[in-house]
Parts: C-alpha cells; structure tokens; sequence
C-alpha cells in the first residue's frame, strides 16, 4: 500500500496539510463534539438556575418578617406564613441529629481505630452503605412501623428516627475517612506517652479529624432538611403552633412534642396541589427558605472540608 | 543568649518521667469507651437488620393474604380489599429508565468535560488570547473555574426534591405541553405518543428524575474517567489520534465499567425517588405505552395512601414497600458490585 498523507512524499512535506484545518472531517469532528458537551453541561445546570431564580422571583415577592411569625392560611384568605413549619422542621431536624451523630461517630471510631480491619468492620461498612442506597420513603415506612405505631400517634421523634436513619451512613462514611486521614504521626506520639486508646481518640484523633466530620453532619443535616418522603406519614403536619403554650417557641412538654409536626418540606408538598393561589404563592416562599437554608448549610460544610484538605 | 548557660533553660532531670502508665481508672474508662464503640458499630448492623424485618414483618399477613396476585394485578381498592400494584411497577420502571436515559447523556457529558479539562482550556485560551495569561492574578483562574463548575454540578443533587416537584409543576409541564401536543397530533398513532398530555405524566416526571440522577451519574463517572491512567491518554495521541478519538476510542472504553455503576446506582436513586414523582406522575392506576400519559411509581403509592390508610390498607402497603426495598437494594448491591471491580480492573493498567 502507497503511504498517503502530508508525509507521503519523504522530499516534499506538505505543510497546509499538516494545518489544522475544520474541512478535516477529523478536526471537525473533534471540535463538533466539544461543543455538543460543552452544550449538555450548560444544558444540565440550566433547571439549578430555573429553579433559583423562580424562587428568587416568585418566593421572594412574598418574603417578609410575617411569614415567620404567622400561622399557615386558609384557602383564598391573605396573608399567613410558616413559622410553625420552620420551627417544626428545626425540630425534628435537631431530633434527627442529637441520634445520629453521637451514633454516627462512635461507629466511625470504631470502623476506623479500634478495629480497622476486622470482619464486624467489614460489616459495618457494607451495612452503612445499603443504607446510603435507602430510598427515603422506606425510613419513612419503617419509622411508622417501629415509632408511630408502637407510641400511638405521629409525632416529631417519629419524623426525627425516620431522617436519623438517613443522615447515619453519611455521618459514619465522612467520619470514618476523616479519622483516617488523622497522621500516624500524631497518633503514635500519644501512644509513646502512655495514652490509653481512649485517649488517644479523645484527645488526638477526634479534635483533629473535627473539620472532615462536620462537613459529613453538615451535609447531612442539609440533605435531611429537604427530606419531604419520610416526614409525609411520621412527623405527618399541623397547622398549629408545637407549643400550644407560647406561641413562637419550642415544646414545653411532652405531650406537645408527640402531636403532628409540621415541617417546610411537606407545607411545600401541600399546597403544591392547592387550588388556591395564596396557598401555591406560599409554598413558592417557603421553598426559598427551605432551598436558602439547604444551601448555606451545604455551602458552608464544603468551606468547611476545603479548610480541613489545606490543614 | 550567649550569656544564658544551655543547661539551665532545661529542666533538671528527675526521678519522675513525664509519661506515666495509665491509673485503673483509664483503663476502666478506656474498656467502657471502646465496648461501647463496638457496640455502637454493630449498632448500624442492626438498624438495617431491624428495617428489613420490621417492614417484612409488617408485610406478612399481607404476603399470605394476596400472594403473588399481588404483582400481577390492576386494582388498588382498599374498600374491596383489592390490591394490585402491576401499573406501579410499570410505572416506576418506566419513568425510572426514561429519566435515567436522559441523565446518563447529560451525566457522563459532564464528566467528561470535566475530566477532561474543557473548561480550564477554554478559559486559558481566553487568557492567553488577551494577554492575561502570564499575570500571577490569574494563574489559578482555570483550575478555579472548573472547581466552581464542579460544585455547581453537585449543588444540583442539594435542591431538595419536593422543590424539583413544584419547578416541575410550574416550569416543565408548562414547558413541554406544546411539543407534547404537536408529537400526539402528528405522530398520534406512535405508541409513545398514543394519548394528550394532561398535566402531570411520564414525561414531566421523567425529565425532573433525570435532573434528579444526573449528579450521581457525573460525580461517580467522573471519577472513574479521572482515574484512566495518563499513559493510556498520551498513547493514543502519541499514535495520531485527536482528543475526541483518544476519549471515545481509549478513555471511555477503559472507565466503562466505573460508568456502568455510576448508571446503576443512578437507576437505584431514581427507583426510590418519591416526592418529586408523586407531585408530577399523576398517579394514576394506569398502564400505557405513551409518555405522555399519567402513572403511578410504588413510591408515589405509599406517599399518597400511607397518611390515611385503614389497618388494611397498611398492610398491603408493606407489601409494597418490601417489594420496593427488595428492588432497590438488588441495584444498588449490583452497582457497587460492578464499581469494586471497576477499581481492581484499573489497578492491572497502572
């Protein structure tokens, strides 16, 4: 076969051909199909732009210090607004949180330092990530079975078990990794002092490896916030205050805390399907503070771990 | 300094060491902390053991009750104690591979313009191009740009889902009603368009499920194109090939079983996907070709029938969701699978 192109002839280089040229099918191609990804990228971040500037205009025209200090409305009546579903959803979201981080952790430090390459570790792991696999309405359902039913009623600590079990293997996996990535170094000076292993986690590891496991609570706090599925018939909602003693504040007793909890999520999911357009422009702003708040916390979780990667 | 004698700064060597053995009360503390630890990791086991069992529990009766019917039939109608969730199955495969389809173009697109440095040459040749290239103020510009992109990219997967719900409602329905209507007028007697959009269908859902995926998709794919080894890369434009025809021809092929699983564990995500589908499908008990018609996903069934189900309709609904536990963690079991053999099949290339 004769050789072909720009080296064809060893005495003659033609150099126009050596050019990049887009009447080569393969440069053209090339450049085609640049394009045609950089144009899917551009299309994919499309819908995060939609939806934060519909929030900012449509959620924002009814944004004022009364939304959150007012009770949901009814259909065609002005007015209203969500502080019970905001303080509902910092509820259960602090429920959520004072189960699975202390739980989240302490499996982590074990998973990570007292038994690393154990089998129960090996377990842990893969039971961690099924559970990352759980599609959030099944938390919901087994929050249901295991709290609704078992106390009589939906409540709060019901909602909280069901976004709980979410938030674990996102606060177990980050934690692992950031006790991990703790220097041997450091660890090995506290053991040549004489620190039993205990203290050695105490002191050394866990103080170090704090930044890497708040991002970890932090995003998962963030995800657990949005969660509407597990809250639909745990937490269920309430279009009163939690507290029917003070008004703007926490439960006073237990009996507050185990009545139907409002929360953003489900107010959102609501009067999404509400005929009525007080209720829909209502929902429009509480998902901006809902997508405000999931955002700053998730935001600042990443400020977070990009400190802790330069430390 | 050179009027302080050495020695003195230090201090004067004693009996006592500054390391001491730890009293019976550490060891005490230290015993209690660690056995709680370990039960607290066996703890996690637990939970997943405890969520299977009690759900499977719950469902029991219901098992025995309708038996494989169950799967096979039409019907969900608590006052006659009918219970079929064949249209839910339907539905949550339909609209499930339909958003997957569309997020895995968009996903592994964005991969691999990210993997690929697209960005960052883009932005240097601007640089370059008006001169700016070689200011120090600039120098991290590129890299910062892609990073920016990045995140922008998993910030997708932050927007809670019941806020994709009332986008979908507001923005996509609106959006994709003409064309839905010109492709039912026009190619009516095509299977997929056989019936009018009235709102919520398949479509909408499968469109706002895609953006749904699409962040697993390009966060796990691109990992695995990241971890092509260079040599593989520089071989192939080493033989002549453009950057196009190194990525489709080398780099792709030699991430595609990390690819793989990044689509499976999307299928995963978009399986259990319930608010954002619930507030779009329609839910309808309706099993149709057309992705314009209304559906009905499993998960969308619990949502809407849980709040306000009598003991019966509990039970039935435990079915259904240990039939939707079951399916959800075969795939993602399978899509972790495939990604741990991803990681040994490139450890053999490096």
């Amino acid at each position: 076969m004769k050789p072909r192109g720009p080296f064809a002839d060893p005495e003659h280089i033609d150099l126009p051909e050596l050019e990049r040229s887009l009447r080569n099918p393969r440069t053209f191609l090339d450049l085609l199909l640049s394009t045609l990804t950089g144009l899917l990228t551009l299309g994919a971040l499309f819908p995060l732009f939609s939806v934060l500037y519909l929030l900012i205009v449509r959620g924002g025209r009814l944004l004022s210090l009364s939304l959150f200090t007012s009770l949901p409305p009814a259909a065609m009546v002005a007015g209203g607004g969500f502080g019970n579903a905001l303080i509902g959803t910092l509820l259960v979201v602090a429920i959520a949180t004072a189960i699975s981080v202390p739980f989240g952790i302490m499996a982590a430090v074990y998973t990570a330092e007292i038994g690393p390459e154990t089998r129960t570790t090996r377990i842990v792991l893969f039971a961690a990530k099924i559970l990352t696999g759980l599609p959030s309405i099944l938390a919901g359902v087994f929050a249901y079975a295991a709290v609704v039913v078992v106390t009589g009623g939906f409540s709060a600590p019901a909602g909280g078990v069901a976004l709980a079990l979410l938030m674990l293997p996102t606060i177990l996996l980050t934690a692992e990794d950031a006790i991990k990535s703790v220097p041997a170094k450091m660890r090995e000076a506290a053991i040549g002092m004489g620190a039993t292993p205990t203290q050695v986690i105490c002191r050394i590891l866990l103080p170090t490896a704090l930044p890497g496991m708040l991002t970890g609570v932090m995003l998962a706090v963030a995800r657990a916030a949005g969660e509407t599925a597990p809250l639909l018939f745990t937490a269920l909602f309430s279009d009163y205050w939690i507290s029917r003693t003070n008004p703007l504040f926490l439960p006073k007793s237990v009996s507050d805390l185990m009545q139907p909890t409002p929360s953003l999520a489900v107010l959102i999911f609501n009067f999404s399907s509400s005929p009525f357009d007080n209720q829909i422009e209502l929902a429009w702003a509480a998902a901006l503070v809902l997508v405000g708040l999931v955002l700053v916390v998730n935001l600042l979780g990443r400020a977070l771990s990009r400190r802790a990667i330069r430390a | 300094m050179g009027d302080v004698p050495l020695g003195s700064t230090l201090a004067a060597p004693s009996d006592e060491p500054i390391s001491q053995p730890p009293s019976a009360y550490d060891i005490a503390v230290d015993r209690l902390f660690r056995n709680l630890a370990f039960g607290l990791a066996w703890g996690a086991v637990l939970v997943v053991a405890l969520v299977v069992g009690e759900i499977g529990q719950k469902a029991l009766p219901a098992i025995h009750e309708y038996g494989t019917q169950f799967l096979t039939q039409t019907v969900w109608d608590p006052n006659r104690k009918s219970f079929g969730i064949l249209p839910q199955i339907w539905g949550t495969l339909y609209t499930s591979i339909l958003g997957l389809t569309v997020g895995t173009v968009f996903g592994v697109a964005i991969a691999i313009f990210l993997s690929e440095g697209f960005l960052a040459s883009a932005v240097d040749a601007v640089l370059r191009a008006t001169g700016q290239a070689d200011r120090p103020f600039f120098s991290q510009l590129p890299v910062r740009v892609e990073g920016v992109l990045q995140t922008t990219v998993e910030l997708l997967a932050a927007i809670p889902s019941v806020v994709y719900g009332l986008w979908g409602i507001f923005v996509v329905i609106p959006l994709v009603r003409p064309w839905a209507d010109w492709f039912h007028t026009h190619l009516g007697w095509l299977p997929w368009f056989s019936t009018a959009l009235s709102g919520p269908g398949i479509l909408p859902a499968s469109l706002v499920l895609a953006i749904m995926v699409l962040p697993t998709i390009s966060a796990i794919s691109r990992d695995a194109l990241v971890a092509v080894p260079p040599r593989l890369r520089e071989a192939a434009l080493g033989l002549g090939a453009t950057r196009w025809e190194a990525i489709i021809a080398v780099i792709v092929p030699a991430a595609a079983t990390g690819i793989w699983g990044s689509v499976i564990l999307g299928f995963g995500r978009a399986l259990g996907e319930t608010v954002a589908l619930a507030m779009l499908a329609g839910n309808a008990n309706v099993i149709s070709w057309s992705v314009f018609s209304p559906c009905s996903t499993l998960a969308a069934l619990l949502a809407n029938n849980f709040p306000e189900a009598g003991p019966v309709e509990v039970g039935a609904l435990m079915y259904a969701a240990l039939i939707l536990l079951a399916i959800t963690l075969l795939v993602n079991m399978v899509g972790a699978a495939i990604l741990r053999r991803a990681d040994a099949g490139l450890k053999g290339l490096q």
